[in-house]
C-alpha cells in the first residue's frame, strides 16, 4: 500500500475557495447570470439614484445656505387680533439697527394697489402676479443676493422714477438685460400710471424668494411717484455670524420692531426653514424607493429561478462533488455562494449605475455629488441579503440530492 | 460477528450487507446479504449480469448510499453508520472513485478536475498543482490539461477520471464499469493503467461485466441476484510472475469456462 503523504484534513472551504468555486458556475453561463442580475441591478440603481439625487440636492442646498450665511432674519408684516394686516411701524427698521450683535438693517415696503406692465397698451388684468415694492439702498446684499443686469438703486435713483426687477420679475416681464432708456409702466386704481426706467436686474434670491418676483423702487420715489405711506412691510436682519447671537437676536426682534404690540411681528430665520424643507423632501422619494423595491423583489424571484435551474442541470456534478468527498454543507455553500455573488455582482452594477445617474444629473444641475454611504452600502447589503434568501432552497435542494441518482440521471 | 478477527490484513470488510429499494409499494433487495473481504493490495473484480446488484454494492461499500442492513468497515473501523457528511469526509481520504460515464466536470479544465479532490481534502493550491502535474504525466495527458473535458476522446477523459480518483492517493478505489463505455483499444490502455496502479499497490475493487476485463484482477466475486454467487482467486496471475500476461488471461478465462 502506498503511503499516504501528509494532508491537512481541513473539512471546510475557504471563502475564497468558495467564491472562486461560485463563480465558475456563473462565468460559463454569462448570459444567463447577467440577465438574472440585471433585476438585481436595476432595483438597486433605482434605490441608490433616489437616494443619491435627493442627498446631492439636499447637500447643494446646504452649501448655498452656507455660502449665504445663517445670520439673516427677517421680520415682516403679522396680522392684528381681528385677522387683518398688521403694518410694522416706520421706526421698525431704526430700532432694529440698534440691537447689539446687528450688523445690517435693510427694509422694503409693500406698496399696495400698483400693477407692473411691459406698456400701457397690455391688458389690466395681466399683472403677472407681480409686487411693487419699496425698498432701501443696500438691500441685495443683506437680502441674500446680488445685481445680474445694470446697477442696484442710489440715491439719486431712488428718488426718480427707477425701478430694480427681480429675477422672477424680469423674465415674466421679458427682460433680460438692460439698455439704456428701457421703461416699464406702472398703474393702479386710483392713480392713472407713471413710466418707471428700469435700472438692473437681480439674481434669484433663495433666501428672500418675495423679492424675486417684485418690482424694486426707491423708498422717496414710491412716495412720491405712487402714493406709498412710508410703512416698512419685511425688515432685513443681518446679525453677527456667531449663531448664538443670532439665536438672541431673534428673541428680541419682535419687541423691537412693535413694542406696543410684538405678537403683531412675524419674525424668521430662512436658513433655518430652507434646512428643515431640505430634510423634509427625502419623504417625497418614498414612492420611488417602493418602486426600487419591488424591482429587487422580482430581482430575487430571477436569482431564485436561476439557481433552481442551475441544481437541476447540474446534478451531474452535485454527485460527482458528493462522490469525490464534498458534504452537504460543501454543496449547499456552493450554490448558495452562488446566488449570493449573482445578486452581489448585479448590487454592484446597481450601485455604480446609480451612481452614475446621480453624478449625470448632479453635474447638469451644478450640484455636488453625492452618494450617501447608506445608499451604496444599503443597496450591496440588499443584494447580498436577496442572493441568500434566493438561494437557500436551491441549495437545500441540492445537497439533499442523492449522489448516486444525481450520477445516474446523466 | 462484533469482533474483527484480522483487523489489520482485510481494507475493506462487508458482513452480511442488504440494500433494499423502496419502489411503489413493496421494496426490491437489490443487494442480500453480501458478505465480502478485501485485503490491502488486492486488485477485486465484481461480476455479473445486468441487474445484479453489483453497481449498488460499489456505491454502498463507497458510503454514496447507506446501507439498509448489515456491516462495512473500512481500514478497521466501521462505517455502515456513518452520516452523509461524515462518508464525504472519509471518501476524500480514502476512496476514489471512477465511473463508467467519466463524469467529469464540463465547465472545468482537465487540470481542475483533477486538482478538484486533493483541494476538497484541504491541500494547498500548490501541493495539488505537483499532484495533478504528476499524475497527468504519469497517464500520459499532460499535453490535455488546459483542455475542456470536452474536447477528449473517451479513452482520455476515463484516463483523468482515473487521475482524479488517484490525486489523494486513497486507500481503496472503487471502479464501476471503467471500461464500459470506450472501444478495445481505449479498453487496454485503461486497464493497462488500472494494472500499473495496482503494482504500485492500490488496493481496487471494480465491477465490470466484461470476462476479459475481471481477468486482470488477483480475484473475481460473481454476483448473481444481489447475492454472491463464487469468489475465486486468479491464482496463476499472482504465482506465474513471469509469465506473460495473456497466459494468465487465458487460464482465467478457461477457469470460468
Amino acid at each position: 500500500m502506498t503511503t499516504v503523504p501528509p494532508v491537512p484534513a481541513a473539512a471546510r472551504l475557504r471563502p475564497a475557495d468558495l467564491a472562486g468555486l461560485a463563480s465558475i458556475g456563473l462565468r460559463t453561463r454569462r448570459l444567463r447570470a447577467a440577465l438574472s442580475a440585471l433585476g438585481i441591478a436595476l432595483g438597486v440603481a433605482a434605490i441608490v439614484a433616489v437616494l443619491g439625487l435627493a442627498a446631492s440636492s439636499q447637500a447643494a442646498l446646504l452649501n448655498e445656505i452656507q455660502a449665504l450665511g445663517t445670520n439673516l432674519l427677517t421680520v415682516g408684516n403679522g396680522q392684528t387680533f381681528g385677522g387683518a394686516t398688521a403694518e410694522l411701524p416706520p421706526a421698525a427698521p431704526g430700532m432694529i439697527a440698534r440691537l447689539p450683535g446687528v450688523t445690517a438693517v435693510q427694509d422694503t415696503g409693500a406698496v399696495g394697489g400698483i400693477n407692473v406692465y411691459k406698456s400701457p397698451l397690455v391688458p389690466p388684468v395681466e399683472t403677472n402676479g407681480l409686487s411693487v415694492d419699496a425698498a432701501t439702498l443696500g438691500l441685495p446684499a443683506v437680502a441674500g443676493t446680488s445685481v445680474a443686469q445694470g446697477g442696484y438703486l442710489n440715491a439719486a435713483t431712488a428718488r426718480a422714477p427707477a425701478a430694480v426687477l427681480g429675477a422672477t420679475a424680469a423674465r415674466l416681464l421679458g427682460f433680460d438685460r438692460i439698455r439704456p432708456g428701457t421703461r416699464i409702466w406702472l398703474s393702479g386704481g386710483s392713480f392713472g400710471g407713471q413710466w418707471f426706467y428700469l435700472s438692473g436686474i437681480l439674481r434669484p434670491d433663495t433666501y428672500a424668494p418675495e423679492l424675486d418676483a417684485a418690482v424694486l423702487v426707491g423708498f422717496p420715489a414710491a412716495q412720491r411717484y405712487l402714493g406709498f405711506d412710508g410703512h416698512p412691510s419685511q425688515v432685513y436682519v443681518r446679525t453677527a455670524s456667531d449663531p448664538a447671537v443670532t439665536a438672541r437676536v431673534d428673541g428680541l426682534l419682535a419687541a423691537q420692531a412693535n413694542p406696543e404690540n410684538p405678537g403683531q411681528v412675524t419674525v424668521s430665520q430662512p436658513s433655518a426653514a430652507l434646512t428643515a424643507q431640505a430634510d423634509a423632501k427625502g419623504a417625497l422619494d418614498t414612492l420611488f424607493l417602493g418602486l426600487g423595491a419591488v424591482a429587487l423583489l422580482v430581482g430575487a424571484i430571477g436569482v431564485a429561478n436561476i439557481m433552481v435551474i442551475s441544481v437541476l442541470e447540474r446534478r451531474q456534478e452535485i454527485g460527482l462533488r458528493r462522490a469525490l468527498g464534498a458534504t452537504r454543507g460543501q454543496v449547499r455553500g456552493q450554490f448558495l455562494a452562488e446566488a449570493v455573488l449573482l445578486s452581489l455582482a448585479g448590487g454592484a452594477c446597481g450601485v455604480a449605475a446609480g451612481a452614475t445617474a446621480t453624478a449625470a444629473y448632479a453635474r447638469a444641475h451644478g450640484e455636488a455629488v453625492v452618494i450617501p454611504p447608506d445608499a451604496w452600502g444599503g443597496g450591496l447589503a440588499a443584494a447580498v441579503v436577496i442572493g441568500a434568501l434566493a438561494g437557500l432552497l436551491p441549495a437545500i435542494r441540492a445537497a439533499r440530492l442523492s449522489p448516486t441518482r444525481a450520477l445516474w440521471s446523466i | 460477528m462484533r469482533q474483527d478477527p484480522e483487523p489489520c490484513t482485510a481494507l475493506l470488510r462487508a458482513r452480511g450487507l442488504v440494500k433494499e429499494y423502496k419502489s411503489g409499494g413493496g421494496s426490491v433487495e437489490a443487494v442480500r446479504g453480501v458478505d465480502l473481504e478485501v485485503g490491502a493490495g488486492e486488485f477485486v473484480a465484481i461480476m455479473g449480469p445486468s441487474g445484479s446488484g453489483k453497481s449498488t454494492l460499489l456505491h454502498v461499500l463507497g458510503g454514496l448510499e447507506p446501507a439498509t442492513r448489515g456491516e462495512i468497515w473500512l481500514r478497521g473501523k466501521r462505517a455502515d453508520g456513518l452520516s452523509p457528511s461524515a462518508w464525504a469526509v472519509l471518501r476524500r481520504r480514502h476512496v476514489g472513485f471512477v465511473f463508467q460515464f467519466f463524469n467529469l466536470l464540463s465547465t472545468m479544465t482537465v487540470a481542475d478536475n483533477v486538482e478538484l479532490p486533493a483541494l476538497l481534502a484541504g491541500a494547498t493550491p500548490k501541493q495539488a498543482r505537483k499532484r495533478r502535474e504528476e499524475l497527468l504525466a504519469e497517464l500520459g495527458i499532460t499535453a490535455k490539461a488546459d483542455a475542456p473535458p470536452s474536447r477528449l476522446s473517451g479513452g482520455e477523459q476515463q484516463r483523468v477520471a482515473l487521475a482524479r480518483a488517484l490525486a489523494n492517493e486513497p486507500s481503496l478505489l472503487l471502479a464501476d464499469e471503467p471500461t464500459g463505455n470506450l472501444d478495445s483499444a481505449n479498453t487496454n490502455d485503461v486497464l493497462r493503467l488500472l494494472r500499473r496502479a495496482h503494482a504500485g499497490g492500490q488496493t481496487i475493487l471494480m465491477v465490470t461485466h466484461d470476462a476479459k476485463v475481471a481477468g486482470l484482477a488477483d480475484r473475481v466475486v460473481n454476483l448473481f441476484d444481489g447475492m454472491i454467487a463464487d469468489d475465486a482467486r486468479v491464482v496463476p496471475a499472482q504465482r506465474l510472475k513471469g509469465q506473460r500476461r495473456e497466459t494468465a488471461i487465458g487460464n482465467f478465462l478457461e477457469l470460468s469456462g
